[in-house]
């Protein structure tokens, strides 16, 4: 070998003489043959799937998910009817079977005005039975905006009775509350999403930029990011919230509070792309498709962003929550949005001072919401975190 | 300084890199002022035949993978020349050209990787992996290219049936083969290889050096084989470039290296490899001291403060590489009176 | 070399798994094997062989998950003088302890890691913290292991790093284990190794991730260290090169399981196993003839979860017998003076002899 002068290589005919076959690893078995052929997605997914926890989890936030799609259905009537005759009313229990038989039932309340408060006495009354019905029709509303529907949850049996369900009680101005937080769950669930998806376009545009040129414009959104991250946030949310027009539609008011949640949530996810872009320009496979004569912007949309987009999900499902439970806190302290915008944050409003608590407890429910979504925001975050990678062991 | 100069030999010279330095610098402060320079390529100058295997050793931190990187124009030389032989015969500094101009040059010029699990795409299959050079490339129809493929993983010992697989299903072995695969798409003529064979299990590289031997003399193809691992070095290349500290110290065809080094580095080297022979035990042969950092050099010759024959001028001044054989070049300023052991006595 | 009588440590079928969620890795799957005192062992397989896993089975440090399933682990401790190793046996110098039965976190199995056996990690960074200097880390090994004052222990742990080549060893005591190069890292966990003098020092890979003519310069020290000071080792690496320079005896694993044993110089001229015999022709060597083909082991090493049946080499030997090594695993049985080979080979040999 290799004495005499090489011919030069002709590219058009076939290659050679192919190798001796690799034949001993053969996979053998169809399970094998099934993760041979597992893409990414694939593998992430069965990674996510064993962890029981995150699963349950992401069920629950179908769940919600479907509510914040179609809170109409979900609620017994208009979440905007105001009746003071009917404040306060507590939380009817539902029974399921009536003289053994399913039927269910709940009891009706019956109001006595309190000779020396004058305030309304609420008792429930197993003798006056209210029959539901589950999937029947009820007040019509518009679906997505534009179909006509009337199909809800559950009504009542007898349409007079329509008024007489308030499974989750009524507050102050006799709204009802499970309706409310129906639509509640809509608002504080879109704020949190619209946000994370404001902050990952933002950390994702100015994360790549700063990874991708490097030098002065990396050094400028650098302290950019520094700067935002070491300002108190909650003065700063105050002020930016406070200076909202108190004539601005409660439309407005929510893309503005978007908005600013968003402004400081891009520089956790501005900082992982730039870490993940940094780390990922020095990756052989990298290095090999650039000497393959790939051009950057394949290089940035075939092995780049592929490779961190199960990251960013994990990341940005994980931020969520922290942008629920801002949106709550400002509205809770009434510099975010301010009814009759229904929020969980605006819901929980009603349940500021001890007396109300004491007399309706049952007015800091949507406190209970913010804490099972927050919950199931975290474990599938979590979850996916840890199936973002499935090269890893 | 000289550049090595081929000695007149049937086969047409490839590439010839002369007096390539990469110096990386060393921020501090704030103001991300350099303070100093990490020297990881200082003036080396060789050059590569058609269809030899040149193989570049040298203890960690030498440069080899820098060096290399700069030849495929991965990283840009601080200073230097890298002159490219086309097939027809026209000669380009590639040091000088920017990407685009590089375009042209990337078929011609390939690379096999050390990490089989870090240089293949793990979200992409084996198909996407080895047919992205030819779809870059303008082979757009599907139909050829899967041809092309099953073509090239026939040639490397895999089963054309495994295309649609992702790299997770494969051993570091075959991974490599893949690699292998990858780079040879394009029908490169220069095959840069950084310590291929160094993350398998000893089992295997023996495969891929037999691969790499028979894909070499069916494609005439021409090889710069990096490696720290002398024995594959010496198992593979026909010539050897020894480095140290940023520098080649030697440079000689294979055997020569090996029955009679003329640099006291390389003789050290040579003698610290372990033989697996357990009749030679007093084999270990130590070299004192710890290799020199390249942001902080020794003056005069690097080698010096570890060098048993160094003597005064050594401190002061900094050898130059000079041919005292054909083909055979030494940076040493004693190369001539020394006589120095082999690690194999015959010729 | 002649070797003592007994046994210092004797390894009996050892089984180590590891129960993860995937399934049960059968890491080390009937391992046997004898260390001499003042024998150099030298333990070669591939990675991910079983080596690492034999080792902290010995010494009871596997990580969560791995469990040793069977066999005897059984070392020799010394009783005189030495109240905290008194087992309760007769009164003898020296008894036979089977670590298997001791609790990892025993008091007993503490004392026996660092005083009886020391081990040099594969990965380096591992051996130091970052947080503390080397030198207060060796000194709480010397601490823990002898009743003496601060002062001495520094001293001692001073006189280590000088016995190991370190040089100016006063200042380089007081540094942290990033401050210092690769092989002076290295040099101080044998430091740390030898502090308590240990009879067994297991050294995983030590030579692995540092260069040729460092790595020559810590084989001199060890080999240098274990004459002058008569320590057995277990020398675990998977160069050929460094265990024919190293080992006494010499053990060659594949798949959790030992292929073959015997001393370095019966293993290297007159390899009894096929794979030993296919591993050493696979090499290449400065010594061997260059650009020709070697004799190759064709496929891979399996994954761990598909362990071939019966012998574990068989879908990559070539004198696999059907019907034989398929079915059952090889013992490992006698094939020449102190060696020993586990391949149907030689065992159908012995039924017809
Ligand atoms: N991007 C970089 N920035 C700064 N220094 C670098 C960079 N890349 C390499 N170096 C330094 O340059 C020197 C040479 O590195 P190089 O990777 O070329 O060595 P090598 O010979 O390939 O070593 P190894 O055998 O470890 O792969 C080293 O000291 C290294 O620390
Ligand atoms: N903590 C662990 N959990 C699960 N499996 C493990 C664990 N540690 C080791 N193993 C498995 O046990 C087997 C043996 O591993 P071990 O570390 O002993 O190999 P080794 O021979 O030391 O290899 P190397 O040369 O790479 O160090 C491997 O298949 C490995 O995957
Ligand atoms: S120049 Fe001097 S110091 Fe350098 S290798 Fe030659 S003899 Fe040694
Ligand atoms: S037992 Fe059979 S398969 Fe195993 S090594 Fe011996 S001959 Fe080969
Ligand atoms: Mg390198
Ligand atoms: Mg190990």
């Amino acid at each position: 070998m290799n004495t005499g002068n090489p011919t030069p290589a002709t590219p058009s005919t076939p290659l050679s003489e192919p190798a001796a076959l690799d034949d001993a690893l053969l996979i053998t078995s169809q399970e094998e043959e099934r993760v041979s052929v597992a893409s990414n997605w694939t593998l992430v997914w069965w990674r996510f799937r064993k962890n029981k926890l995150a699963v349950f989890s992401a069920v629950l936030l179908i769940f919600l998910f479907t509510i914040v799609l179609a809170p109409d259905f979900f609620s017994t009537m208009d979440p905007e009817t105001t009746d003071a005759k009917l404040a306060f009313i507590p939380i009817q229990r539902i029974h399921w079977f009536d003289e053994g038989k399913l039927r269910p039932w709940v009891p009706a309340v019956i109001g006595k005005r309190d000779p020396v408060t004058l305030r309304m006495v609420w008792t429930t009354d197993d003798t006056q039975k209210v029959y539901l019905r589950f999937f029947s029709a009820g007040y019509t509303y518009q679906l997505f905006g534009r179909f006509e529907a009337n199909l809800h949850l559950v009504t009542a049996l007898n349409p007079e009775d329509a008024n007489r369900i308030h499974l989750l009680g009524t507050d102050r101005l006799g709204r009802d509350q499970w309706s409310r937080l129906a639509y509640a769950t809509r608002i504080s669930m879109t704020i949190g999403m619209i946000s994370v998806i404001l902050s990952v376009v933002l950390g994702l545009l100015l994360g790549g930029v700063s990874g991708y040129l490097g030098g002065l414009t990396d050094m400028f959104i650098q302290r950019l990011i520094e700067l935002l991250q070491s300002l108190p946030t909650i003065p700063i949310w105050l002020a930016l919230t406070a200076a909202l027009p108190r004539t601005w539609s409660p439309e407005r008011v929510f893309f503005a509070i978007s908005i600013i949640l968003a402004l400081r949530g891009w520089t956790t996810l501005g900082r992982e792309v730039r870490g993940r872009f940094l780390s990922l320009r020095e990756e052989d496979f990298v290095l090999a498709a650039e000497l393959a004569g790939a051009s950057r912007w394949r290089i940035i949309l075939h092995h780049m962003i592929p490779t961190f987009t199960s990251h960013i999900i994990a990341t940005s499902t994980l931020a969520i929550p922290v942008m629920i439970v801002t949106e709550t806190s400002l509205s809770f302290l009434g510099l975010g949005l301010r009814p009759p915008a229904i929020s969980w944050g605006v819901m929980l409003q009603e349940a500021q001072n001890i007396q109300t608590l004491a007399l309706a407890p049952w007015l800091m429910i949507p406190g209970l919401a913010v804490i099972i979504a927050v919950l199931a925001f975290n474990l599938v975050g979590d979850g996916l975190r840890d199936a973002a990678d499935p090269y890893s062991h | 300084m000289t550049t090595p100069k081929p000695a007149s030999s049937p086969r047409q010279v490839l590439l010839e890199v002369r007096h390539l330095k990469k110096y990386f610098p060393i921020y501090k402060g704030l103001m991300r002022k350099v303070v100093n320079q990490v020297r990881a390529v200082d003036d080396v100058s060789f050059f590569v035949r058609q269809g030899e295997t040149l193989g570049l050793v040298g203890e960690s931190g030498c440069g080899k993978t820098t060096a290399s990187r700069c030849i495929l124009r991965a990283l840009t030389p601080t200073s230097g020349e890298i002159l490219f032989r086309e097939a027809d015969g026209t000669v380009t500094d590639l040091a000088k050209l920017d990407r685009r101009g590089l375009a042209r040059f990337r078929p011609q010029m390939q690379m096999i990787f050390q990490d089989p699990f870090a240089s293949l795409n793990p979200r992409m299959t084996i198909f996407d992996i080895v047919s992205e050079p030819l779809y870059v490339h303008g082979m757009r129809s599907r139909a050829e290219r899967t041809e092309k493929v099953a073509e090239l993983l026939r040639l490397v010992g895999l089963r054309p049936e495994y295309m649609q697989r992702y790299p997770h299903a494969f051993s570091g072995g075959q991974r490599q083969r893949i690699g292998i695969a990858r780079a040879l798409a394009l029908r490169p003529r220069l095959v840069v290889a950084d310590e291929p064979v160094s993350a398998l299990d000893v089992s295997v590289q023996a495969q891929v050096l037999n691969l790499m031997l028979e894909l070499q003399e069916a494609l005439s193809l021409t090889y710069l084989f990096v490696a720290h691992d002398l024995s594959v070095v010496k198992h593979i290349s026909d010539r050897v470039c020894v480095m140290y500290v940023g520098k080649i110290v030697e440079t000689a065809p294979t055997l020569e290296l090996f029955a009679a080094p003329r640099h006291p580095y390389t003789a050290a080297l040579l003698a610290a490899v372990p033989v697996p022979d357990p009749q030679r035990r007093t084999a270990i042969q130590e070299l004192p001291g710890e290799v020199a950092s390249p942001a902080n050099p020794p003056s005069g010759c690097y080698f010096h403060p570890r060098c048993q024959f160094a003597v005064e001028r050594c401190r002061q001044e900094s050898p130059q590489l000079e041919e005292i054989a054909p083909d055979h070049f030494v940076s040493c300023h004693r190369a001539a009176e020394l006589s120095l052991p082999g690690a194999v006595s015959h010729v | 070399m002649h070797p003592p009588a007994f046994p210092l440590l004797s390894v009996q079928d050892l089984k180590a798994y590891f129960y993860m969620d995937e399934g049960v890795v059968k890491a080390v799957d009937g391992v046997s094997f004898d260390v001499y005192p003042g024998q150099v062992v030298g333990i070669v397989g591939e990675s991910g062989c079983g080596k690492s896993v034999t080792m902290k089975a010995i010494l009871q440090i596997l990580e969560p998950g791995g469990k040793i399933v069977s066999g005897k682990v059984q070392l020799r401790v010394r009783r005189a003088g030495r109240p905290d190793l008194d087992t309760g046996g007769p009164n003898s110098a020296e008894e036979l302890l089977d670590l298997t039965r001791l609790h990892p976190n025993s008091k007993l199995m503490r004392k026996i890691r660092g005083a009886e056996i020391a081990l040099i990690p594969q990965e380096p960074m591992a051996a130091f913290s970052p947080v503390h200097t080397v030198g207060s880390q060796i000194m709480e090994a010397i601490l823990l292991h002898n009743k003496v004052s601060k002062a001495e222990a520094r001293q001692r742990a001073i006189d280590a790093f000088r016995a190991v080549g370190i040089s100016m060893p006063e200042q380089r005591i007081d540094a942290y284990s990033w401050e210092l190069s690769g092989g002076l890292r290295q040099r101080a966990i044998i430091a740390m190794a030898l502090s308590c003098n240990p009879r067994l020092l297991i050294a995983d890979e030590p030579t692995t991730a540092i260069d040729v003519t460092t790595q020559a310069q810590i084989l001199r020290l060890l080999r240098d260290l274990q004459r002058e000071k008569d320590t057995a080792i277990i020398f675990i690496t998977h160069d050929l090169g460094v265990i024919a320079q190293m080992a006494h005896y010499v053990v060659v694993m594949y798949l959790g399981r030992v292929m073959e044993q015997g001393p370095v110089n019966e293993i290297f001229a007159n390899p009894r196993h096929p794979y030993t015999q296919a591993l050493l022709k696979s090499i290449p060597s400065v010594q061997s003839t260059p650009r020709v083909r070697l004799p190759t082991i064709s496929g891979s090493i399996p994954h761990p979860f598909n362990r071939p049946k019966g012998c574990p080499f068989h879908p990559r030997c070539t004198q696999f017998i059907r019907g034989v090594c398929d079915s059952a695993a090889p013992e490992l049985l006698a094939v020449g003076k102190d060696h020993l080979a586990s391949c149907f080979l030689y065992q159908s040999q012995e039924v017809t002899a």
